[in-house]
């Protein structure tokens, strides 16, 4: 293959981190091992909502094989009346997430954990814990937590200045929502609920931590941020960062859910009490139980439009149950909710919920999906009561470049309405339907994200180039800068390694997450490669004896600028690199930045289903997604995000909800009973990708990975509208609710 | 409790290990043998990540118990490749970006291998049925499906 005459950006390149993954090879967080290693296990509250009087752990400490035994009190306190932000975090909420303080508050909250000799000693030893609990009615749903009457989770949050478990408020407004309803022909409201859903990553959470007898900590462990882990644990173990080196083992899955910890800080605890490192791994029952996932939620949406389709006035009111501890994402819903859409007077408020159940984590596009749910559901009534096509409907109202969002900013150069173009022109919208087959569409925004991001690029003794970065790689952001190095160097991408650094090894990064990884790390990656060859056409110029100025790279090699800069062969990477110390030393470059100009990312799509009217199955029969991906660098790990996305949103709509029991115990626990979507579930995941480069970024890229998830909830719910003629305002569409619906049409409302 | 001692072949190699009445076949293939290529999602089989192969049949890593392995022959995903060729599959799902976090992955082709030893010619919905029990949460299954049923076509014409 001719290296000079290949263009690499939007090429499917193989990913570098590929023959590992494919061969078993790949460490990811559950399998390594250390010498001396020992095991932790953690012991989770029976009860939903209790006080903890009193823990004895002596009989398990004497327990034999017992080498460590850990409680809240190892733990470094956070006191509630001081926030601590970290991230979208606070430190408050996450010391009493990882163990149980004051209270336990979810059924599964940690209590104490025992490292012992092995994984059975270690259960069997957390029997032996006395914990003196005084059992406390309980609350689970955002109805019953909202009540006058509810049992308060949280003695010191208050709200309108009674104890209550509302533990936050968010308010959008633009405009005059009553003066806009007003002018209104049609007004459209109505009242939804959503089920809080799972991430579902395959990987449960697991870690291997080792504390020196000098303190110097290592922790292994598969997260969204190896610098979110050293972050969290320093401040909940007392730690320095410096003594702490968290490297990133291979990430099976996080969609959020990875991007907060919950056992490195327990294992480094009982590694120091052992002095043996310290393995944890979560059953997957116990992430579950206790770890994620993304609100239920409760909402009212009301649109007014004029006869002629023009929308004036939107208002939404959302509660986000937040689970036991404050932080769900009402910023998303609130936030996303209208966001595609260019209406002079919105107000949209949120409201965080607290109740007994495990605090919540991110879920691709936190919250947004919920907002998009009732907007786009709203929408479609709205559209049908003016008689008018839906995407048309959409496509009058667009945001545009220079709409100000709802939410604050205006819009940069963006491409919504190319969106609903591109689907409303797309044969998918014209197919005929056959019998009980309905068609839905739906749009959705995200606001995506920057921030902080690392990189070094080194050319090797032999000419070839490493890369690393700091961002896990969650989907094939590796194969994505390996395609932009080779781009700027103009060398084939199989000469280029991509690696991502441990905390010791690179520079700070924020979180995978926020769709920010391609954005953010392409930037610093790019300005590395940037200056490496300027160092590599100084060099050429040494060896030539020529003005650096009239050198440049071209093709993979070093040229003199012109005829005036006199007449040499060009100089190769590996011809100059091999000559690097006797021209000043070893090639490479890193910078680090806070990148901004991360705009944000829309979608449309079209669902097409067909229910099984006896068994009340709703089958996703044909699915098109369109989006605005900015620049695709590696268009098969593009639509690769927007499948997966769309797949996690048909489990959403259709099946997966945490069921409790009368107990407060979640009653489906495993992945038999919480039913994610399987291969004989889903169809063919088309998907249009639309190439508006942003032009804030080098490359164009906009993220692409979380506003997938947003459209299909409505989109799905407005099929089966067009399927049944009847209307869910609530998920998920499962076989009972819809045999319920199909009997009774009212009961869908 | 006396460990068992359990003498079979993993990967085409003889193979001896000693494991305790309750430990199943993931735990010892990845903890002793450090065959780590075998993932446990969930320990319940749901999830297919542990899938491997016993004489020849698809089974549960996580559902078998070690001691089952005597006298029997295993494969895992570690002995997919033959030596640093690939299978075709292996090849076809890197070509076609089939796989992201990767997890799923050594379950997902050590069942995709056993369907097309049983069924060199699968339509679709057979991919789908067959791959039913392998949890994927990243992909949709749209690339690992259209990888399988490429790599069957690749497969069947060179073998003609």
């Amino acid at each position: 293959m001719n290296e000079t005459s290949n263009k690499w950006i939007g090429q499917n390149t193989i990913r570098p981190d590929g023959a590992d993954k494919v061969t078993g090879r790949a460490a990811f967080a559950a399998d390594a091992n250390m010498p001396g290693m020992i095991w932790g296990k953690v012991l989770r509250s029976p009860h939903p909502h209790a006080v903890i009087r009193s823990i004895d752990t002596s009989k398990a400490a004497a327990h034999p094989g017992v080498k460590a035994v850990v409680t809240a009190a190892d733990i470094v306190d956070f006191p509630v009346d001081t926030p601590v932000p970290l991230g979208i975090q606070d430190m408050r909420w996450m010391c009493r997430n990882v163990m149980a303080r004051e209270k336990a508050l979810f059924h599964g909250h940690p209590v104490a954990a025992v490292a012992a000799t092995s994984e059975a000693i270690a259960a069997e030893a957390c029997e032996l814990i006395e914990v003196d609990y005084e059992v406390l009615p309980w609350a689970i749903e955002i109805e019953d937590a909202i009540k006058p009457d509810a049992p308060i989770l949280h003695d010191f949050i208050e709200f309108e200045g009674k104890p209550s478990n509302i533990a936050g408020t968010l308010e959008h407004k633009k405009g005059d929502i009553d003066e806009g309803f007003a002018q209104a022909d049609v007004i459209v409201e109505r009242s939804f609920t959503t089920r809080p859903v799972h991430q579902g990553y395959l990987e449960p959470h697991a870690c291997l931590v080792s504390v020196a007898a000098d303190g110097k900590t290592t922790i292994w462990s598969s997260s969204q941020g190896q610098f979110m882990v050293r972050a969290m644990t320093a401040l909940l173990t007392g730690l320095s960062q410096s003594d702490i080196r968290a490297i990133p083992a291979e990430i099976g899955g996080g969609f959020g859910g990875k991007t907060i910890i919950y056992l490195e800080p327990l294992a480094t605890m009982l590694s120091k009490k052992s002095g043996r490192p310290v393995k944890m791994v979560m059953s997957r029952e116990e992430v579950f139980r206790a770890s994620g996932p993304t609100s239920g939620s409760m909402s009212t949406v009301k649109i007014g439009a004029t006869k002629d389709g023009q929308i004036v006035a939107a208002e939404g009111t959302y509660y986000l149950q937040a689970g036991a501890l404050p932080g769900s994402p009402i910023r998303g819903a609130a936030g996303c909710a209208f966001a595609p859409y260019d209406i002079p007077n919105v107000h949209s408020r949120g409201f965080d919920v607290v109740s007994n159940r495990s605090k919540v984590a991110a879920y691709r596009a936190p919250g947004a999906p919920i907002g998009a749910f009732s907007v786009e559901c709203v929408l479609d009534e709205v559209a049908e009561a003016l008689n008018m096509d839906p995407l048309e409907l959409r496509l009058k109202n667009a945001a545009k470049q220079g709409t100000k969002a709802a939410h604050g900013p205006v819009f940069p150069v963006m491409g919504y309405a190319e969106t609903v173009e591109a689907a409303r022109k797309h044969p998918h919208y014209e197919a005929p339907l056959g019998k009980h087959q309905g068609r839905g569409v739906a749009s959705g925004f995200w606001f995506n994200a920057g921030g902080e991001s690392s990189a070094q690029v080194n050319i090797t003794e032999d000419g070839n180039v490493v890369v690393t970065t700091g961002h896990p790689d969650i989907g094939g952001s590796r194969a994505a800068i390996a395609n932009i190095t080779a781009e700027l160097l103009g060398i084939d991408y199989r000469r280029v390694s991509v690696l991502i650094g441990d905390t010791a090894t690179i520079g700070y990064s924020n979180l995978t997450g926020g769709s920010r990884v391609l954005f953010a790390s392409a930037m610093v990656v790019t300005q590395s490669t940037e200056q490496v060859i300027e160092t590599l056409c100084e060099r050429a110029a040494k060896i030539w004896e020529i003005d650096p100025e009239a050198v440049v790279w071209e093709d993979g090699a070093a040229r003199p600028a012109g005829d005036n800069a006199g007449k040499f062969p060009p100089l190769s990477l590996a011809e100059i690199a091999e000559q690097a110390n006797a021209t000043g030393g070893p090639i490479g470059a890193g910078v680090q930045l806070n990148t901004i100009g991360a705009e944000g990312g829309f979608a449309t799509h079209i669902c097409d289903v067909e229910v099984d009217v006896d068994i009340g199955i709703v089958r996703v029969v044909r699915y098109t997604a369109f989006q605005d991906v900015g620049r695709a660098v590696h268009p098969g790990y593009v639509e690769g995000q927007m499948q997966g996305g769309v797949a996690q949103g048909i489990g959403w709509a259709l099946n997966e909800e945490y069921i409790y029991d009368k107990d407060g115990h979640v009653d489906n626990a495993g992945f038999l009973d919480y039913r994610m979507p399987v291969c004989s579930d889903l169809p063919m995941i088309d998907t249009v990708m639309i190439e508006i480069p942003n032009p804030k970024h080098p490359q164009g890229v906009r993220g692409v990975g979380e506003v997938p998830i947003v459209p299909p909830l409505a989109a799905i719910r407005n099929a089966v509208y067009d399927a049944l003629g009847i209307r869910f305002y609530s998920l998920p569409m499962s076989p009972p609710k819809v045999i319920e619906a199909l009997e009774m049409p009212e009961a869908a409302e | 409790m006396a460990k068992l001692h359990v003498t079979t072949t993993i990967n085409g190699e003889p193979t001896e290990f000693l494991c305790e009445p309750y430990e199943t076949m993931l735990d010892v293939l990845r903890g002793p043998l450090a065959l780590t290529g075998s993932k446990e999602g969930c320990g319940s089989g749901d999830c297919g990540a542990c899938s491997i192969t016993l004489d020849g049949r698809l089974v549960c890593a996580c559902l078998m118990l070690a001691a089952e392995a005597e006298g029997s022959e295993i494969d895992t995903i570690e002995g997919m490749a033959e030596g640093d060729h690939l299978h075709p599959l292996q090849q076809k799902f890197l070509e076609e970006a089939a796989l992201q976090c990767g997890i799923c992955t050594p379950g997902v082709l050590v069942a995709a291998k056993a369907l097309l030893e049983h069924n060199p010619d699968p339509s679709e919905t057979e991919v789908r049925y067959w791959l039913a029990g392998n949890l994927c949460r990243c992909t949709g299954y749209d690339k690992i499906v259209r990888a399988v049923l490429d790599t069957a076509e690749e497969m069947r014409e060179a073998a003609q």
